[in-house]
Order: structure tokens, then C-alpha cells, then sequence
């Protein structure tokens, strides 16, 4: 049986400080980023234009800018597909959103208008064109928003009626924390705001909770065994235990994104890197963030009266007659 | 021994019928070919609905238009609505459309390898209210244009500004893209031929006139008033001409609220359609009576047909009692000029009525197109809709990218799955091997729900599907971690096989329901492609459960069987 990580005895959480500091100098930044300068938010959310164009000869960008400014859509933002032949073209300006108001495809029609005026009929296919009014953006903003706070509460009334308050905490607080640093990433990598990439961000939420749950579940069941050991061990035996099968599994959920995020286009690419991200910011916490917090919240209100739970290796020996009793067990508290 | 014939059994039971949820099936679809003919369109393939952003084609979110009215009750309108969309797309013919109705006040119309967006929106968006108008004859603009001048003055009313799209006539529309020019020419009681097309000729003569001496037929005493200077009397009565400069300001003139109310009750202003000619730089409006003599409802068919002199035209009957109706009222107004108002808009110069007419009338197209003929056609047989619609969102996929993103995610796939593999094998061994042949099943079962539920399957949700393998693993991953440790601590391989399985049980419901409740909340929001993301979680969850540990546990027991006293697992 070939086996890696087998019987380690890391003590990870004794590394808590400097993750700490880790996690912090990667979401702080980027969580002032983002209220200096905010998201970009594709049309789905804000409203406007967004036409994939075709050329069959290549125009130059910046007549193709002036012929647009011209048919009065100024502001669109044009990007050419490398060298090629392909134009994605934005109008996403509050103007243009307005002129939507009284049917999506204002501004694209007034677009094709143009294009057909200036390089003649036929000279250039659409491939794919989005419009979007300013009502139904906004409820979409509404409806994201809500989706994101509705999924938070469904899994946090979730690990409230499977775990014990101290390990619901936790966790909560773990997935939190991963959802700060997703959102500090999507702006490190100047992802665009879309339906997809909160669909990722949802996704990743579930997921990284995944791991928060297993090793909490490994410690629940460490604790009924009764080892003569601290909490701090426990839950540290825990992490090494499942160690193994967390690395199994990322890789093989990594092997699937990187596959997506390589080979998937430039729909899916956004949503493969969030959750790339997610399964490994997910990781993290569920060894770096959960268990210390766990252990600082026991230590803070202790499972019974008269005990001190431990938080740091100093601790350990002070603590090791501070074994949980079998009926203080979260299972007990299964409400 | 019964346990595991009958887990067997439940194996090959679930295997077959998602075979046969997935077997390639005969479908016919009626689709409408070049020529515009009807024909059924029989394919054979796995029934498994692929989104647009895969095939290709239209989508649109469309709402009731309020800018012109507000509706009352808009769910009921938008149902009313939606039976005449309804019957506008399949008279169309195109296979498998959506429309539905979303929410209270949406439509959500969805038209698969359709790749003409315009043609599409005109052919869902236009109201098709068809109407006969008698045109004025008590000379009511001009008499009230005078104090239509001072209002103009009075609130200072800005003339619009040369290119502005402001006004609706300026932009030509596409309703004015018919002109009706002869009417019930081909009617074979009472209808005289050749009045209306005599008509069509003056008018053109008048026009040409008018913009060629643009000084005479200037309204008497208020030739100076901001409206009255830019608008010539026509030939027929209620007939105005502006010149194709001042159409977007007159029109804002004409929208005014205060200029509307100063029109004596009982008219109404439509403006017609530019003239085709070579002089054609004049638009003309009509002042005609409100109440119609009749209206469209009294259509019972209408089809494209190509008239040797007429070129392509559109010929229409009408129900007996709208004919009975129609006689009486024409009857009444024989030497009237009759406007044939299309949304809004006059089609053609007004023919003058020569006696009664009864049942059946064209429309001619004036060298529009076989299929803007088409259209027109059918819009106008589907029925006029009952409140005006806009499109609030839309989304076009060219077939051709559709076909790139197949190709994109099946070697996204390939790659991402080809990874789960290796690794599985690579280190699980001959466990491994057990969990990928499972994840065979997986992802045959996967795609069996997609088909039985027939949800959609888009591109995210490859990209979910794909997701989910990686995730479907980790049942596994969890059992086999659980076995090892199970078996390092002495146990036989049956027992560390049991026991794996239970052990690891609370954590695998556990992690796939935190998934699942995240990707349920996701179908609630999501929109199309989203949604068909969420979809393919959820039905990859189900089928992950059943495959990593039903199906794996069963292959343990078959491999337990014949090595009977197996002393060592390969894991």
C-alpha cells in the first residue's frame, strides 16, 4: 500500500500565528482595494451591451472606436481577441444603460447600424450579443446578493442543527473568512462581477465548508474515544488524520479545475479560477482558521464548569487533565 | 449472498434505465424552410437538451411597455400576451422554442438556431394592430394649428436636433416597412381595381410636387408658427406633408401632451410611411377619425402571395361578420379616403373608397422582401397583441461559438476527469480502478437524471459536471482513507471494508449536503446557464452518492466473493 502523509504528527496549529498574519496581509489589502475602487460588474448586473463581432477583414480598433463614437455610443470599450479578427465590444456607460430602457436592443442596434454603414453589409458577423435593461439588472444585483447571504444562513442553520454551537462558530467563522479572501482575490485578479463567478463563489462555499465539516467531524469523534489528551491534541490528531485524504481529494478537485481552467474558454475560465481558489483558501482555513478558533472558543467558555481549554502548545500541559467528559460531547448538543 | 444478488441486481436495474433515459430518440420537428414552406424535420439523437449557449440561438426577456399607458393588470395582460406570442413562434416553425411566462410581468421566449435577432424581436415585439381609418374631412388640423403654434411657443417646445432619434417617425420603423398601397383589388365582389393603386400614382406626383416647390401648399395665416411652417397640406383630405429634415421636431411637437389635447375629439394623427420614390425627401401624416371602422380582429387569415404586377403582397380575408360590418361601413363613406393603420402607422397612401367592399383585401409590399412579407403575414394571422411589449434583456449565440464551447469542455473535461483518474489509479491501485469504474456509472447515471429531468444542459454546466467528478471522488477518497486506517490497525479486510464504509458515512452526507444546499439556492436565483450549473451539481450530488459508495460497495462484496479469505487489499 503506497501511502503519503501517512501517521503524521504535524502540529499545525501551533503555526497559527503566522497564518494569522498570512491570511490577513492577503485579505486586508484587497478588501480596502475594493472600497477604494469598486468591482467590475458585467452588463448581467449593471445593464448595457456586449457584442461579440466577427470581422472578415480585420478593422483597425481605433477607426472601429471613432465609427462607434460617431453613431453616438461613445464610452463602449472595444478589445480585440489577440491579433485576431474578433471584437468584444461594451457599452456599458449609464447613457447607454438609459437608452435601454425602452428595449435591450437599443444600443445594438445602433451599433450593427454603424458597422454595416462603415465596412458595408455582410463584412462582419455577430457571434454573440448581450443586452441587458437597467431593470432587470438591478434585480439580478438583488437577486446575487441575496442568493449570497441566503446560501451563508442555509449552510450556517445547517451546521447549527449538526454540530455543537462551539464547532458551528467555527466553522461559520472559517467560511467567512474564505469568502473575504475569494473576494479579495476576484479583485487581485481582476476578475469581472458575473452571475458565474458567483455562482463560483457559492459553489466554493460549499465546498470549503466540505473540509471545515470532516476534520470537525474526525474531532468529535477523537473526543468520544477519550483519549487522556488536550483538546489542542485532539484536534491537531484530527487535522493529521485526515491530512491524507484532504490532499487526496484537493488534488483531484484541482486536477478538475485546472482542466476547466486551461481548456474551458473564456466563459468558464473566471469561475475555474474562483474556485481554484476557493479549494485552496478552503483548505487553509479548515486547518489554519477553524481549528484555533475552535480551541480559543473553548478556552473562552469551556465545556464544563472548572475547566480551561487550551489554545497554544504552552498550555498543553496545564490543560491535560481537561479531557471532555463523554456526555459534553457535541453529539449531546444536537438540538 | 441474497444481499449482494440483490444489490447486483439494483446495479444493472439503474444501468439500464438510464440507457435507456439516454437511448437516442426520433424526434420530428416541424420547421419552416427557405421558401417559407412548412415541412417535418425528422432527427434522431440523445435526448438531452442542450441550452443555447451550446446550440446557438435567441433568448429574450420581454415586459409589457408602459411608455405609452400604464396596464392595469399586467399578469393578466402578459398571459393574454403570451398566447399570441405563443402562436406567432410556432407559426414560425421554429424546433423546440421556449415561452413561457416568467415570474408576473415576463416573458421569456426562447428561440433555438434562430440567428436573426432582428427579425426575431419584430416578430414577438410588434403589436400587428391593424386598423381602417376613415381620414379627416372637416379640415380639424387646421383650424386648430393656429392655437397649436402658441402652445408650441408657449412652453418652449425645443425642435429636436439634426440625427436625434427622438422622434419614433424618424427612425422609419419597421412596420413602415410595408407599404400598403392597394386594397381589396382582388376582391371579387364589389371592390374595384385600380382606384387605389390610381392613388398610389397621384400621390407620388404630389409628393414630388410638394418637395419640389416646397413654398406652395403652405397652410394659410400661420405659415410663421414653429408647427404650422413646417407642414404642407396634402392632396387627399387629413393629408400632411414635413420634409424629412423637420420629422424628428414635428414629432416631438406632435407627442406634446398639450398639442395632442388642442386636436378636436375624435381625431387621432398617424404618420404614414415615406415615400419609396426617387424625390423621396417628404413624410406624410394623416388626421383621421379616431373610432376605426374596423379592426384587425376580424381577421381570419392572411398570407404572403406574389402578384405579377403588384410584386410581393399580402392577402387577407376577413370573417363573415367583420366583411358584414365592413360593407356597412364602407358603404357609408363611399369617396372617403380609407388609411389602413398598421401599429400606428399608415401603410401607403389611403385608397379612396368607390363603393362597399366586402371580404377579402391585400396588402403590397412594394418591393419589400418574401420574407418581411412572410412576417407580416404572420403576425397579422396570429393576432395583434393585446398590450404593447418591449425586451427587457436579451442574449444572442451564434450556432458557431455554441460549437467552439462543445469543444472547449469536452476537452476540458477529458483533461480535468483524465487528472481524477490518474490519480485514483495511481494511488489507490486496485481500489482505484474500482472507484474510476464507478465513476463510469457516475457519470452515466449523472446524465441519465439531466435527461429524465429534462433539465438544459449549457456550458457552466459542463463546467459543473466536470467540477462534480472531482468531487464525486471524494466520497471514495473518504471510504478508501477509512479502510486503510482501518485495516493498519489490525482489522481483516472484510472488516476494515465495513467498516470504512460506516465510518466514513456521516462525513460524505455531510459535505454533499453543504453542496447541495449552496447549488439548491443557486437554481432558485440563477438564469439559464447559471441554472443549468446548479442542475448538474445537484444531479451529479445524487448520482455521486449512489455510485461511491452503493456501487463501489457492491464491487467490494463481487471482489470479496471470489477471492474468498482475501488476505490483502489493494488500496
Amino acid at each position: 500500500m503506497f501511502r503519503i502523509l501517512h501517521d503524521t504528527k504535524i502540529d499545525f496549529i501551533r503555526l497559527w500565528k503566522i497564518t494569522t498574519v498570512v491570511t490577513l496581509a492577503f485579505t486586508i489589502p484587497g478588501l480596502i482595494w475594493i472600497a477604494v475602487s469598486n468591482y467590475k460588474y458585467s452588463i448581467e448586473f449593471t445593464g448595457g451591451t456586449l457584442m461579440d463581432v466577427r470581422f472578415s477583414k480585420t478593422p483597425d480598433a481605433g477607426d472601429l472606436r471613432s465609427t462607434l463614437d460617431r453613431a453616438g455610443v461613445h464610452g463602449a470599450e472595444i478589445v480585440q481577441f489577440g491579433a485576431s479578427s474578433e471584437f468584444l465590444i461594451r457599452a456599458q456607460d449609464a447613457g447607454e444603460v438609459a437608452q435601454q430602457a425602452h428595449g435591450a436592443n437599443a444600443v445594438a442596434q445602433v451599433i450593427e447600424a454603424a458597422l454595416t454603414k462603415q465596412y458595408g453589409p455582410g463584412s462582419y458577423s455577430v457571434r454573440s450579443a448581450d443586452t441587458v435593461g437597467p431593470k432587470v439588472g438591478g434585480e439580478l444585483r438583488q437577486k446575487a446578493f441575496y442568493a449570497i447571504l441566503v446560501s451563508f444562513l442555509v449552510t450556517l442553520i445547517y451546521l447549527w442543527y449538526r454540530f455543537e454551537w462551539r464547532f458551528g462558530v467555527a466553522a461559520v467563522i472559517a467560511t467567512a473568512h474564505d469568502i473575504l479572501g475569494t473576494l479579495a482575490f476576484i479583485k487581485y485578479a481582476h476578475l469581472e462581477i458575473s452571475l458565474i463567478v458567483v455562482g463560483g463563489v457559492l459553489t466554493m462555499i460549499g465546498y470549503s465548508l466540505n473540509d471545515t465539516i470532516i476534520i470537525f467531524d474526525r474531532v468529535r469523534e477523537d473526543l468520544r474515544k477519550k483519549r487522556k489528551e488536550t483538546l489542542y491534541d485532539t484536534v491537531n490528531r484530527a487535522v493529521n488524520e485526515t491530512l491524507p485524504r484532504s490532499v487526496l481529494t484537493h488534488t483531484t478537485t484541482l486536477g478538475a479545475l485546472i482542466g476547466l481552467a486551461l481548456l474551458g474558454g473564456e466563459v468558464i475560465r473566471p469561475f475555474a479560477l474562483v474556485m481554484l481558489f476557493g479549494v485552496i483558501t478552503g483548505t487553509f482555513s479548515s486547518i489554519y482558521v477553524a481549528p484555533p478558533i475552535l480551541l480559543w472558543i473553548e478556552k473562552k467558555w469551556p465545556r464544563a464548569v472548572g475547566t480551561k481549554g487550551g489554545v497554544g502548545p504552552r498550555n498543553v500541559r496545564s490543560a491535560q487533565q481537561n479531557t471532555p467528559r463523554k456526555d459534553d460531547t457535541p453529539v449531546a448538543a444536537n438540538r | 449472498m441474497g444481499n449482494l444478488r440483490y444489490r447486483i441486481l439494483s446495479i444493472v436495474a439503474l444501468v439500464a434505465v438510464s440507457i435507456w433515459a439516454l437511448f437516442p430518440r426520433t424526434t420530428t420537428v416541424r420547421e419552416r424552410n427557405a421558401q417559407g414552406v412548412f415541412h417535418d424535420t425528422t432527427f434522431t439523437r440523445v435526448p438531452l437538451k442542450r441550452g443555447l449557449d451550446l446550440q446557438g440561438g435567441i433568448h429574450m426577456s420581454l415586459e409589457v411597455d408602459e411608455s405609452k399607458g400604464v396596464v392595469a393588470n399586467k399578469s393578466e395582460a402578459i398571459d393574454r400576451a403570451l398566447k399570441v406570442v405563443r402562436n406567432r413562434i410556432d407559426e414560425f416553425g421554429v424546433a423546440e422554442p421556449v415561452v413561457q411566462k416568467v415570474g408576473n410581468d415576463r416573458i421569456l421566449v426562447e428561440l433555438p438556431g434562430v440567428d436573426d435577432p432582428e427579425r426575431a424581436r419584430q416578430l414577438v415585439e410588434r403589436s400587428a394592430f391593424l386598423q381602417f381609418q376613415i381620414t379627416d374631412k372637416t379640415n380639424a388640423l387646421e383650424k386648430v394649428l393656429p392655437r397649436m403654434d402658441q402652445i408650441i411657443r408657449s412652453k418652449g417646445i425645443v425642435a429636436a436636433s439634426p440625427g436625434s432619434t427622438g422622434g419614433k417617425a424618424a427612425s422609419g420603423g419597421d412596420t413602415a416597412n410595408a407599404a400598403i398601397s392597394s386594397l381589396f383589388s382582388t376582391d371579387t365582389n364589389k371592390a374595384k381595381a385600380g382606384t387605389d393603386t390610381g392613388a398610389t400614382a397621384k400621390g407620388k406626383g404630389a409628393a414630388a410636387d410638394t418637395s419640389a416647390a416646397p413654398d406652395t401648399g403652405l397652410l394659410s395665416g400661420a405659415s410663421n408658427g414653429p408647427l404650422s411652417s413646417k407642414i404642407q397640406a396634402g392632396q387627399m383630405p387629413g393629408e400632411f406633408f414635413v420634409a424629412n429634415a423637420d420629422v424628428p421636431t414635428v414629432a416631438r411637437y406632435l407627442d406634446d401632451p398639450a398639442v395632442k389635447a388642442a386636436l378636436p375629439p375624435g381625431k387621432t394623427i398617424h404618420w404614414g410611411t415615406p415615400d419609396e420614390g426617387e424625390a423621396a425627401n417628404v413624410t406624410p401624416f394623416y388626421v383621421v377619425d379616431s373610432k376605426p371602422i374596423i379592426t384587425g380582429e376580424y381577421l381570419t387569415d392572411a398570407k404572403p402571395a406574389t402578384d405579377p404586377l403588384e410584386g410581393n403582397i399580402v392577402q387577407f380575408t376577413l370573417s363573415a361578420e367583420g366583411g358584414r360590418r365592413f360593407r356597412q361601413e364602407t358603404a357609408k363613406h363611399i369617396n372617403d379616403y380609407m388609411a389602413i393603420v398598421l401599429d400606428d402607422r399608415v401603410m401607403g397612401r389611403p385608397p379612396v373608397i368607390e363603393s362597399a367592399i366586402g371580404t377579402r383585401g391585400q396588402i403590397t409590399m412594394r418591393g419589400q422582401p418574401l420574407q418581411k412579407t412572410q412576417d407580416l403575414a404572420l403576425v397579422l394571422r396570429a393576432g395583434a397583441l393585446p398590450v404593447p411589449l418591449k425586451v427587457v434583456e436579451s442574449r444572442q449565440i451564434d450556432p458557431s461559438l455554441g460549437k467552439d464551447a462543445i469543444k472547449d469542455g469536452i476537452r476540458a473535461g477529458i483533461l480535468g476527469v483524465g487528472l481524477v483518474v490518474f490519480i485514483m489509479v495511481g494511488y489507490y491501485r486496485f481500489s482505484g480502478m474500482l472507484a474510476v469504474a464507478a465513476l463510469a456509472l457516475y457519470v452515466l447515471f449523472t446524465l441519465a437524471l439531466l435527461a429524465g429531468f429534462e433539465a438544459t444542459l449549457t456550458l457552466p454546466g459542463i463546467a459543473g459536471f466536470v467540477l462534480s467528478v472531482g468531487i464525486a471522488v471524494d466520497a471514495n477518497v473518504l471510504i478508501f482513507e477509512r479502510i486503510r486506517e482501518e485495516l493498519v490497525s489490525g482489522k481483516t479486510v472484510r472488516a476494515a471494508i465495513d467498516e470504512g464504509f460506516r465510518h466514513a458515512m456521516s462525513a460524505i452526507i455531510d459535505s454533499n449536503v453543504s453542496t447541495a444546499l449552496t447549488a439548491l439556492v443557486l437554481f432558485e436565483i440563477g438564469t439559464g446557464p447559471v441554472k443549468g450549473f446548479a442542475v448538474t451539481l445537484i444531479a451529479g450530488i445524487a448520482a455521486s452518492m449512489v455510485s461511491a459508495i452503493f456501487v463501489v460497495r457492491t464491487f467490494y462484496l463481487l471482489w470479496l466473493n471470489r477471492t474468498r479469505g482475501a488476505q490483502t487489499l489493494s488500496i
